[in-house]
């Protein structure tokens, strides 16, 4: 394992060195200490690497990635593993808002709880979160799943797409255009696999299902309220 | 009744209630909807044409048409990237989307810009292989619905524009009718084929000036700061925002004035929203030069340009370079006279066509339909732009010789006059024949 500090090497020098791994991978297992809650750690990543953050991330940690499995050990900014393709990001801690905002693939897991618009636009990705979610979650979200172990603030799923959604606890309310809708063996046996992935200890069946209703598919004028 | 005829009668045209004013109540109240529609501001607002050079005579030295050089080439980006990019003519293509462009479409802008040396700029909903495959540099577009956005294609990139507006809809989000998301669109959208395509009006991971601050130092640790980030605005407090995107980090900032162009957005909002782009420039370099970034935070125009004139003038008022869409898709053939007998089938006509959203256009641009497509041949289309391109240059050479210019960007303001108020004040230039300049005291 490599180990970088932040106290005495630049964030540049630091991304520099775990983009290098994608053209000669010399080095699978990273620890990059002394993390205070700065920005883009670990972004543009695109290697089977381990990457380990000790301490706090601030904004875009793991943006982008690709390949890279990587834990934060402690709180992330706003926009974790935005636009991910794929790998895995796991926050150990809470998560601020647009977690997994745009991404296409991967598995996001946030063991604490998510800030506003958790999994906006989000293309693909699945992302479980073992608290609660803030307002706006999954706003237009297009692809993948977002799962809630806790409560959804307001406005989940709005203007959805196709992205699958399940809350165990509560939900504020519901956004424009998403419905709650049957929880069937596929999605039970969806969510188990899903879980486990994500290393979670809950019961599946406890889960309610949320996705679009596809009114808004296509303009009609007797929507217009909902626009 | 003819028009002739009807001036011979007591007949008389409301000015408020003209004919257009009142179809679009019948239509209106037909359907219930606002009317969704291409292209740019329809409406006469103060331009390029109500500005003058001020050629040389006894006290300017002209330079030689046929003899003596002027420069066109600019290179963009050299803040922070780098690998600036090096353009040989200030005239680069503004971002127009696959989706909204047929594939054969982008295509031919590709061809054009690289055959004379400058750049394309992709779109939302992503970068295609034509475009990557024919563009020598192109220009890769981050917007708030980061359709088809990957690490790969950015990487790519010869430079990012980071997009928070557009000239003909400020403050709003694209639009894309289900009508042209085929398959291939879809897929690069991830969204089901034939919904109705609705890009967010803000990114969805940042909210501020603060914030994109780190958006853009993200951007440049994925792609190793290799290439410059531009900020695109559309123009409305243009001297703001241009203050806030060179804070923000920009290398390079583009405003979008309210004659530009787009594929699809509501009619009220491409005629009502936003300022005239010969109003911005003035605001955007005063900004810059008060921030002492003025040619080193290039700034290229986009909104209404049509000609070398349109060009040298933009560049005496302090722009690096200007970017064209709605041109350039005319000089690819939209809107041709040769397909009149087709637009009058769809209800429109040569000249007039403004529904790209419906994706019916028989010049096979603004369509996704396989059979109107092969009607665009990408590497004649592309010719005719790259021609065309070679004659904006060439005007703005003129223009600027005639000033004594040796480099397009030695033009400036005091080459220039406005024929009337609202273009002196706006353009900042005096008033032909006098030395007012209204707003710049003296009255």
């Amino acid at each position: 394992m490599k180990t970088l500090d932040l106290a005495n090497t630049s964030l540049r020098e630091i991304n520099q060195a775990l983009h290098d791994q994608a053209g000669e991978c010399t080095e699978r297992e990273w620890k990059i200490t002394g993390a205070k809650g700065d920005h883009n750690i670990a972004c543009g990543l695109d290697a089977s690497l381990s990457v380990d953050i000790e301490g706090h991330a601030g904004y875009y940690c793991a943006g982008m990635n690709k390949k890279a499995h990587v834990v934060v050990h402690g709180n992330a900014g706003q926009g974790v593993a935005e636009n991910m393709m794929s790998g895995t990001v796991r926050v150990k801690g809470q998560a601020s808002q647009s977690a997994g905002a745009t991404a296409h693939g991967g598995l996001l897991v946030i063991e604490g709880d998510a800030g506003a618009r958790c999994g906006i636009s989000m293309k693909g990705v699945e992302i479980v979160v073992g608290g609660n979610v803030g307002h706006m979650s999954c706003f237009m979200g297009q692809a993948g799943a977002l799962v809630v172990c806790g409560d959804a603030g307001d406005a989940l799923g709005d203007s959805l797409y196709e992205t699958k959604i399940f809350v165990k606890g509560s939900v504020a309310s519901l956004g424009a255009d998403c419905i709650e809708k049957e929880m069937r063996d596929e999605h039970i046996e969806y969510l188990t696999d899903l879980l486990n992935r994500a290393g979670m200890d809950e019961d599946p069946k406890s889960f309610k299902r949320y996705g679009s209703a596809r009114n808004l598919y296509n303009f009609k004028v007797d929507n217009a309220s909902a626009y | 009744m003819s028009d002739k005829e009807k001036a011979q009668t007591a007949l008389r045209e409301s000015a408020t209630f003209d004919h257009a004013t009142m179809a679009e109540i019948r239509r209106a109240a037909e359907t219930g909807i606002y009317d969704i529609r291409g292209f740019g501001a329809k409406r006469k607002v103060p331009h390029f044409d109500d500005l003058l050079f001020l050629g040389a005579s006894m006290s300017r030295y002209p330079l030689e048409g046929y003899r003596e050089k002027c420069n066109t080439q600019v290179t963009l980006g050299t803040r922070f990237a780098k690998k600036p990019i090096v353009i040989e003519t200030p005239v680069t293509i503004a971002g127009m989307s696959f989706g909204a462009l047929s594939a054969n479409a982008k295509e031919a802008l590709g061809r054009g810009a690289s055959e004379v040396g400058t750049s394309t700029t992709t779109g939302d909903g992503g970068m295609t292989p034509e475009e990557r495959g024919q563009s020598t540099k192109l220009v890769y577009q981050y917007l708030p619905s980061r359709y088809g956005m990957n690490p790969d294609d950015l990487r790519k990139a010869d430079a990012i524009e980071v997009v928070l507006g557009q000239g003909a809809k400020p403050g709003g989000g694209g639009m894309l009718l289900g009508q042209k998301i085929t398959d291939r669109v879809a897929k690069m959208r991830t969204l089901p084929m034939g919904v109705d395509q609705r890009s967010a009006c803000r990114h969805p991971d940042w909210t501020g000036p603060d914030d994109l601050a780190i958006k853009i130092q993200e951007l440049r640790e994925i792609t190793d700061w290799q290439v410059p980030i531009y900020i695109k605005v559309g123009a409305t407090r243009t001297y703001y925002d241009v203050k806030l995107a060179v804070k923000a980090g920009a290398d390079v900032i583009v405003v979008d004035g309210m004659q530009g162009g787009t594929a699809a957005t509501q009619e009220v909002f491409i005629e009502h929203v936003g300022i005239p782009t010969m109003a911005a420039i003035p605001q955007a370099v005063q900004a810059l030069q008060e921030m002492g970034m003025h040619r080193k935070v290039q700034l290229i125009v986009s909104g209404g340009i049509r000609n070398g004139a349109d060009v040298a003038k933009c560049m005496a008022l302090g722009a690096d370079a200007v970017a064209i869409g709605t041109a350039a898709l005319v000089a690819l053939g939209c809107n041709h006279p040769q397909w009149d007998d087709e637009f009058k089938k769809i209800g429109s006509a040569a000249g007039y066509y403004d529904d790209y959203h419906e994706g019916k256009d028989p010049a096979g641009i603004s369509t996704q339909d396989p059979e109107l497509m092969k009607r665009l041949d990408p590497v004649a289309a592309g010719h005719r732009l790259a021609n065309y391109l070679r004659v904006l240059t060439m005007e703005a050479q003129t223009l600027a010789r005639a000033c004594g210019k040796n480099d397009l960007r030695n033009l400036e303001p005091e080459d220039l006059v406005a024929l009337n108020v609202e273009a002196a004040a706006m353009a900042r230039v005096p008033l032909a024949g006098t030395s007012w300049i209204p707003g710049q005291g003296g009255y």
